[in-house]
Formats: C-alpha cells, sequence, structure tokens
C-alpha cells in the first residue's frame, strides 16, 4: 500500500467570536504533522463551513468556539453538512465547553471535544486514528 | 547606581560566587526561563545594574519617569478599584449581577457584550444566530441601557465598557441613558475600551477598515476632551495581545505602539496633546511569572511617560501618566483541576497589585469551563479583598522596587520594547504592519512556541502536564434564563415599533450626512441613541458607507 494520501483537515470557526489561538495552534499542529490543512478564518456561518469542507474535500472537520454558542451553531452545521451529502468526515471541536455538554455534542456526531489544556499531540493521535480512510 | 567601588566589590564577588557554583555542581541542567521564554540568571546584583541611574531611571513614586508609580502615596491614598467585568443574558440579568457585586463590595461597574452588539448586529439578524447573551449582555437600543443600569447610579460610579468597533455608538447609548436618569454627561466617569488596533491584531472584532475605524475613535477621543472631562476615552489594550499568546514584552510593546499610533491620529486631526492625553488609559494582561509581571508594569510607565514627554513634547505632568486597568489572565486557566485555577489567579492578582493597577478584575476559577458562577464571582472579588486587606502589601509604594532581579527585568523589558518600536517603524508604522500579518505572526509564533514548551513538558502546567488526576468534574454551570432572548427580541421589535419614526429616521440621515462630511459623529450619535435608532442600523449604515474590512487567513 504505497502512496497514502495525506490526511485533509478543515479548521473551521463558526459564530461571530474572534478567539483563534486555540484554532490556529492545531491548524498549526497538524500541518507540522503532515496533514493537509485548510483554515477557515473567523466568522463562518455554518453553511460557509459545510461548503468549505465540500469543496475542498476533507475527511476531517475541526470546529472551535469560545462564545458558547455551541449547542446553538453544532446542530447547524450538521445540517448544512449532511444537506450537501458530506456525511462521512470526522468531526472534532474545541473551546468553552461545560462539560454537561458534551454528551449532546457526541450525539450530534462529533467524536473528540477538547477543551482548554488539551495538547496538540493529543488532538494529531486522535485524527489519525479517526480520520476516515480514503482511497 | 553604584559608586565604581561597588561594583568593583560586587564584580569580584559574584566572580568568586559563580567559580563555587560551578565547583558544587548542584544547579539543575535545564534553562531557566520566564513565562514569555527571557532566561534568568541564578542572582542578581549591582553587576546587573551597571548602566542604571537611580534618578533618572528609577526615582520616587508620583516622581518622573513614574517606575515605581503614579501616585506619590501608592495604595495609602486609596487602593486600587476593585472593578469586575461581567455581563450575560438580557439587560434584566445582568442588572442583577451588578447589583449583586455592588453589594459584595464591587468599587466599579464593567460591561461585557455579546457576540452579536460587539460586531454591531441587532439580535434579530441572522449573523446574531445562536449568539444571543452567550459571553455578555445583548444590547440593541436605549431601551436595553435603560434596564442595564436601572437603580445604578450613574452619577456616582465609574462604569467600563468593552467595546470596540462600534464603542461610539455604545457610548452615545450610555450617555443617553445616564441623561435620562437626569445625570449630566460632564460628571460621568468611566472607560470606553475603544482600542480598534489590537482588534486587527489580536481580538478580531473589527468590522470596518483601519482607516475608517481610527477616524471614529478619534471623533471619541476628541468629544470627550471637550465634553466629558473625568471620562477615560479609550483603553489601549495588551490584554487580548497576550490571550491570543503573546510574550509579555510583546503584549507591552504592541500596546504602547498602539498607543502612540492614537497619539499620533489626534495631533494629526489638531488636538493639543495635553487636551487628550491624561484621558488616554490602558489595559493590561496578568500571567503567571510574577516577576515578569511585575517589571512589564513598571517598565511600561516609563516608556510611556517618556514618550509622552520627550517625543511629543507633553507638558502637563498629567500627559505623562499610564494609568491601567489589569485583568487576570484567561489564558492561564485550565479545565482540568479548575479549583487550581484560584490560586493562579491569586498570584496573578498580587502581581498586578505590586505592579502598581489602579483596577483589577480577577478571573473566576470555573471560567475555563462557562461564565463563571454567582459563587465563583464572589471568590475572585474576595481573592482581591484578601490581598487588600490581609497580605499587608499595600503599606509601602512599590515594594519591590529597588530589588536586583526586578530593576534588571524592568531594563529589559524596556530594551525588547524600544527595539519593537524601531522594528514597527521599519515596516512603516503600526497600520502597514497590520495589514503585513506582522504582529498577528509574531504573536502566532510565540504561542506556538509556549504550547510547544508545554507538550514537551519542558514547562509544567500542575494538573495539566503533571499531577495529572482522573476525577469526574461537578461544577455547577450557570444558567441563564430561558426566556431572556425571547423577552429582548420582545423589547426590539416593541422599540422599533413605538419609537418616533420620523425622529428615527431624521438622526439616522443626520448620522450619515455626518459621517461622509468628516463632520465628528458623537453628536449625531446621541440624538440617535435618544430616538432609539439601535446598534444594527447604526453599524449596517456605516457598513454601507466605509466598507468591510476583510477576514485574515493566516495561521
Amino acid at each position: 500500500m504505497a502512496n497514502q494520501r495525506p490526511i485533509r483537515v478543515l479548521i473551521a470557526k463558526p459564530g461571530l467570536d474572534g478567539h483563534d489561538r486555540g484554532a490556529k495552534v492545531v491548524a498549526r499542529a497538524l500541518r507540522d504533522a503532515g496533514m493537509e490543512v485548510i483554515y477557515t478564518g473567523i466568522r463562518q456561518t455554518p453553511g460557509m463551513i459545510a461548503e468549505a469542507a465540500l469543496q475542498e474535500d476533507v475527511q476531517v472537520v475541526g470546529l472551535s468556539i469560545l462564545s458558547g454558542a455551541h449547542l446553538e451553531l453544532f446542530p447547524r452545521v450538521i445540517e448544512e453538512l449532511k444537506s450537501r451529502g458530506v456525511d462521512d468526515v470526522l468531526l472534532f471541536c474545541g473551546g468553552i465547553i461545560p462539560h454537561e455538554d458534551i454528551g449532546t455534542i457526541e450525539t450530534l456526531g462529533f467524536k473528540g471535544v477538547f477543551g482548554p489544556g488539551t495538547t496538540t499531540t493529543d488532538i494529531i493521535e486522535f485524527v489519525r486514528a479517526h480520520a476516515p480512510v480514503r482511497a | 547606581m553604584f559608586d565604581e567601588r561597588t561594583r568593583e566589590a560586587a564584580r569580584a564577588a559574584r566572580a568568586r560566587y559563580d567559580a563555587e557554583v560551578a565547583a558544587e555542581g548542584r544547579e539543575q541542567e535545564r534553562p531557566f526561563v520566564t513565562t514569555s521564554g527571557q532566561p534568568v540568571r541564578r542572582v542578581y546584583d549591582p553587576t546587573d545594574l551597571a548602566g542604571l541611574d537611580y534618578e533618572r531611571d528609577i526615582g520616587l513614586p508620583g516622581h518622573y519617569p513614574f517606575t515605581r508609580g503614579i501616585h506619590r502615596t501608592g495604595y495609602r491614598a486609596r487602593t486600587w478599584t476593585i472593578r469586575m467585568f461581567a455581563g450575560f443574558g438580557s439587560a434584566e440579568e445582568t442588572n442583577g449581577r451588578y447589583r449583586y457585586l455592588i453589594d459584595h463590595g464591587d468599587d466599579g461597574l464593567s460591561v461585557a457584550f455579546d457576540m452579536p452588539t460587539l460586531m454591531g448586529y441587532d439580535h434579530d439578524e441572522p449573523e446574531a444566530a445562536g449568539e444571543f447573551g452567550r459571553c455578555g449582555v445583548a444590547v440593541d437600543s436605549l431601551a436595553d441601557m435603560e434596564i442595564l443600569f436601572d437603580r445604578i447610579p450613574l452619577g456616582a460610579i465609574s462604569t467600563s465598557m468593552t467595546i470596540n468597533s462600534p464603542a461610539a455608538v455604545i457610548w452615545a447609548m450610555f450617555i443617553a441613558a445616564a441623561e435620562k436618569q437626569g445625570v449630566e454627561r460632564g460628571v460621568l466617569r468611566g472607560t470606553l475600551q475603544n482600542d480598534i488596533l489590537k482588534e486587527y491584531i489580536a481580538q478580531n472584532e473589527y468590522i470596518y477598515p483601519p482607516a475608517e475605524s481610527m477616524r471614529l475613535v478619534v471623533d471619541t477621543i476628541e468629544f470627550a476632551s471637550r465634553e466629558m472631562p473625568l471620562w477615560n476615552s479609550i483603553s489601549i489594550s495588551g490584554y487580548h495581545i497576550r490571550e491570543a499568546g503573546s510574550t509579555a514584552a510583546q503584549e507591552l510593546a504592541f500596546t504602547l505602539a498602539d498607543g502612540l499610533e492614537y497619539v499620533r491620529w489626534c495631533l494629526e486631526r489638531g488636538l493639543d496633546i495635553d487636551e487628550f492625553a491624561p484621558r488616554l488609559s490602558f489595559f493590561f494582561n496578568c500571567h503567571n511569572d510574577f516577576f515578569e509581571e511585575v517589571a512589564k508594569f513598571r517598565a511600561a510607565r516609563r516608556i510611556w511617560a517618556r514618550e509622552m514627554r520627550e517625543r511629543f513634547g507633553a507638558k502637563s505632568p498629567r500627559s505623562w501618566l499610564m494609568r491601567f486597568h489589569t485583568q487576570t489572565a484567561g489564558v492561564s486557566l485550565t479545565s482540568q483541576q479548575p479549583e487550581v485555577n484560584l490560586i493562579r489567579t491569586t498570584l496573578q492578582a498580587l502581581a498586578g497589585v505590586l505592579g502598581g493597577t489602579q483596577s483589577l478584575h480577577t478571573n473566576s476559577w470555573d471560567e475555563a469551563l462557562a461564565l463563571p458562577s454567582e459563587k465563583a464571582v464572589r471568590l475572585a472579588l474576595r481573592t482581591q479583598q484578601v490581598i487588600e486587606h490581609e497580605s499587608g502589601v499595600v503599606n509601602t509604594v512599590d515594594p519591590l522596587g529597588g530589588s536586583y532581579f526586578v530593576e534588571s527585568l524592568t531594563n529589559e523589558m524596556e530594551r525588547r520594547c524600544l527595539e519593537y518600536f524601531e522594528e514597527i517603524e521599519r515596516r512603516g508604522g503600526v497600520l502597514p504592519a497590520i495589514e503585513a500579518g506582522f504582529f498577528q505572526s509574531e504573536i502566532a509564533d510565540a504561542s506556538e512556541r509556549y504550547q510547544r514548551e508545554i507538550e514537551r513538558r519542558e514547562r509544567v502546567i500542575v494538573g495539566v502536564n503533571d499531577f495529572a488526576i482522573d476525577e469526574p468534574l461537578e461544577i455547577p454551570i450557570l444558567q441563564m434564563d430561558p426566556q431572556g432572548e425571547a423577552r429582548h427580541l420582545e423589547r426590539l421589535r416593541r422599540v422599533r415599533a413605538t419609537r418616533d419614526p420620523d425622529r428615527a429616521r431624521r438622526a439616522l440621515r443626520d448620522l450619515e450626512g455626518a459621517t461622509r462630511d468628516g463632520e465628528n459623529v458623537m453628536p449625531y450619535l446621541i440624538e440617535a441613541a435618544h430616538a432609539y435608532c439601535t446598534v444594527g442600523e447604526i453599524c449596517n449604515l456605516w457598513r454601507r458607507v466605509f466598507g468591510e474590512q476583510p477576514i485574515s487567513l493566516s495561521i
């Protein structure tokens, strides 16, 4: 099994909050780990994120949100992805997320929820372990 | 600072000492560095202060260049203002939190606005979806402001407002709310953050292009200098630069460079420096490294005083004073073993106090997880009260002054800040450096370096990469009123339906005219506020006139 393609990842910031330190640190770490990383920049609507995931043909979508709007915005991102037929991507998220919300977020289809203090090594390993394989 | 004989003796003693230490060979073989990566020597003595001149560089508190503080009597006349930043949900809920804080000893209000307000959208616009009241209070019109400050006498308490792109709009609504309480604008005390430059550099809540935004800032500074002598027209902020991952020296340098840029723009407008400089204020972060932070504050005062007096020729001593607010570092809080955050915050707050801050916000221990609960906020408030009443640090002014280490670190901070000033100048100034992404990439590099140190365990964060435990978290999370959003939207609808439509239309038309003609917009904004025009209506008008600043995609 030669020439395995690098994993393609979209790092996106839904909503209006501009806190992008975490998103940038994760994007850089995944890129340095050999993945192809597309960063959307801040203030993306769910539709814009789903469209980027489709156009960029990514296997992984990571969402970062620190404003507390995750329970409103994450489901909308999922809907937008589904409406475009993007249903085979690995989803993870990070930010200021109360523990009691993690169950709900996992039910939406997120495989990983990473709070402050997570190491990028953990996220790299998580993505490598769970990213769907592309032919 | 020391005579030649003392320095010679110190040099000889230091050489012997270093030889003894080397012979013992007991020191750990690892780099000893500050949180920002600044190397720290084994010990400091007079040899480290060779170029320092006591009178020129240190002096006494309240004396130029104010290294030791801006007041002769430090906290012996008046301690710092306990100013807790708060806001969530609807105006009713936040008003309740303010009255709770005041009841428990808070001295000054500090308003946090939610994302739609910060970005200049009304809450019924599609961009606001899901964001209502999440990280601050929702304000669309004067009607919300009236409720926010209900039963709070705006003439008697000082109010700080963290708002930037729509700062002038929110300030106008605040002034209108005070006027409706019967308080004249001339007696209002408070601070408008109003620092747009750090939005492009770090915090990302910009709407309009830099030059247009700067014009609005200068309008507010001009208006304050003419009509509101007790108001801090701007709070030039390093806090967000640090939160975005910068080092202490970058925070210092970029913030002061921004400050100097505002000064240049105001001078260009034709303002006299001594007319507006006394009302410029600053806002810094206080991170984990105790002495580095104290040195940063001391250096900040010295650099600013010299720039204002020597570079810009300010004559009023009040123009030379750097007055600043401090907030403990949100970015240092961990979601693991969150109770430990209380201890981090205590140390950070102490460094802010020893650095001579004018006001202080202490973060709550649960904020890596959610907005703080009432009890967590009370503990954060109590932290300041313990420092003030029990620790004894307020008894003398600048107790760390004269410490070989702290003075040396203060010099080092100043040196690195001035180096950055030169670098920024080489790049054509602050605005071109922003457009080229210079600040942003410096910060992102520093942030990545820090993260890497933690991951390689070169730097221990208690409970994160060492002393970790596996323990289920049981944290009472703040629950917002589920009816808050509906009530707010109903109020917005009612405001639009019941205001005098002619007055509102005329106010917006006049505002647009003033904006296009380059008149100071403040009087027009205050009229628009009284006419119950909304934040979204005004900010969208400016979106049409000014255009919007594109989003950066660089990592």
